[in-house]
């Protein structure tokens, strides 16, 4: 029980309390760039919740069993960056063959998700923080969970956004950069959700 | 097609942080302070200048279809030793930037600029382009760096500014100030470059 009980608090502190894209800046450019309508962004979040996953479950099995035995662990950054684009193509792959609708709706955005620091930044961090191997999981999905509730609530944001009457030199991603300045000061409010 | 315009360009007309909108993340979470900044400014100057510099070299040998994959690797390769050189001689620098060190991969300044310049240009214009893009990225940072410590602890590179009355702003330097402060900056640039055109 004790068990389950900290894979909750793993995944509750990577989606909600040192949230991916409010917290920790990670994850930037889709959030600011992917967040103009909820279908988009909706497509967006399914994919990096798949890739994250995915690449916690890689990076811990490359970390564990050829980096750190080998004895070359300075050698991370190279390896993860290229394991995630490597995987970011085989999945792309992978689903093209099994499932051509799920490519027309997650498509456009896979390949842009290599270039996406919140994915190597989970990697490192799961390295830096020594998870084991479910956790590193459960905190891949957490983190590809909280970027996707930023990420929806943010274009449903931007949505009314538009009809509103923004100062001209304001319009577009200024304005942007203070809803995400107002959404991180609400989310602060998670800090004391689990006390240690 | 001068030589100055491939140097200047990326400090005002293309600045990379306020212009261009690249290189977000790095520049909202280690402009705590004007430290940081500088330090991240530094460190992301020296990858862009030997990937340019690798790039443009290479840029007859590397296939066109798997040049991404290529430039990447190469720039991995200085952010090792950026990485590498910090803990040696910085390690207080070092733990203060933390995860964002290797994270320079993934800056879209570098990637960026190897495939828009650098794969299709001689050495010596890319190395312009490089200090250019990387003075215009560090001064962005120092600029938005030290607003916050100011503001958000009441300091400049460490030493105060204010006297002991002063109560810091303290969300300046916490998340919400980043965003908020990048925002106001973005927008007072927009006005600015505005006004210059009419």
């Amino acid at each position: 029980m004790i068990f389950f009980t900290k894979l909750f608090i793993v995944f509750l502190s990577a989606a909600l309390i040192h949230n991916y894209v409010l917290n920790r800046f990670l994850g930037i450019c889709p959030f600011i760039g992917v967040s103009k309508n909820s279908s988009a962004a909706f497509g967006m979040g399914m994919a990096v919740i798949f890739v994250m996953t995915i690449a916690s479950m890689a990076a811990w099995l490359i970390q564990h069993y050829l980096l750190i035995p080998l004895n070359v662990t300075f050698l991370q950054t190279i390896t993860f960056i290229l394991v995630i684009a490597t995987l970011v193509q085989f999945v792309e792959m992978v689903i093209a063959k099994i499932s051509p609708a799920l490519q027309q709706a997650l498509g456009i955005f896979l390949p842009l998700i290599t270039t996406n620091c919140a994915v190597l930044g989970l990697v490192t961090i799961n390295s830096d923080s020594n998870l084991s191997f479910i956790e590193s999981i459960v905190n891949g999905l957490g983190a590809g969970a909280g970027f996707t509730i930023a990420l929806l609530l943010m274009s449903a944001i931007r949505e009314r956004l538009d009809l509103t009457d923004v100062p001209e030199c304001m319009k577009g991603i200024p304005i942007a950069f203070i809803i995400a300045g107002l959404m991180s000061l609400a989310f602060m409010g998670f800090t004391g959700l689990v006390s240690q | 097609m001068s030589f100055k315009h491939d140097f200047s360009r990326g400090i005002f007309a293309e600045n990379p942080t306020f212009r261009l909108i690249l290189g977000m993340c790095p520049t909202l979470a280690v402009s705590t302070s004007l430290v940081n900044a500088i330090g991240m400014g530094v460190a992301t100057t020296f990858v862009l200048l030997g990937s340019n510099v690798l790039v443009s070299l290479f840029r007859k040998l590397i296939p066109s279809n798997i040049r991404i994959p290529a430039f990447i690797v190469i720039i991995a390769t200085f952010v090792t030793i950026v990485e590498l050189i910090m803990q040696a001689y910085f390690p207080a620098l070092n733990k203060s930037l933390g995860i964002f060190i290797p994270l320079i991969v993934v800056n879209c300044i570098i990637l960026g600029r190897a495939e828009a310049f650098a794969s299709k240009n001689p050495v010596f214009p890319s190395i312009l382009d490089a200090l250019g893009m990387g003075i215009g990225f560090t001064g962005a940072l120092a600029l938005l760096g030290a607003t916050r410590e100011i503001l958000g602890a009441g300091t400049i590179w460490g030493y105060h500014v204010f006297g002991v009355g002063f109560n810091p702003v303290i969300i300046m330097i916490l998340p919400p100030g980043a965003f908020i402060a990048l925002g106001l900056f973005l927008g007072l640039f927009n006005s600015l470059s505005k006004k210059g055109k009419a």
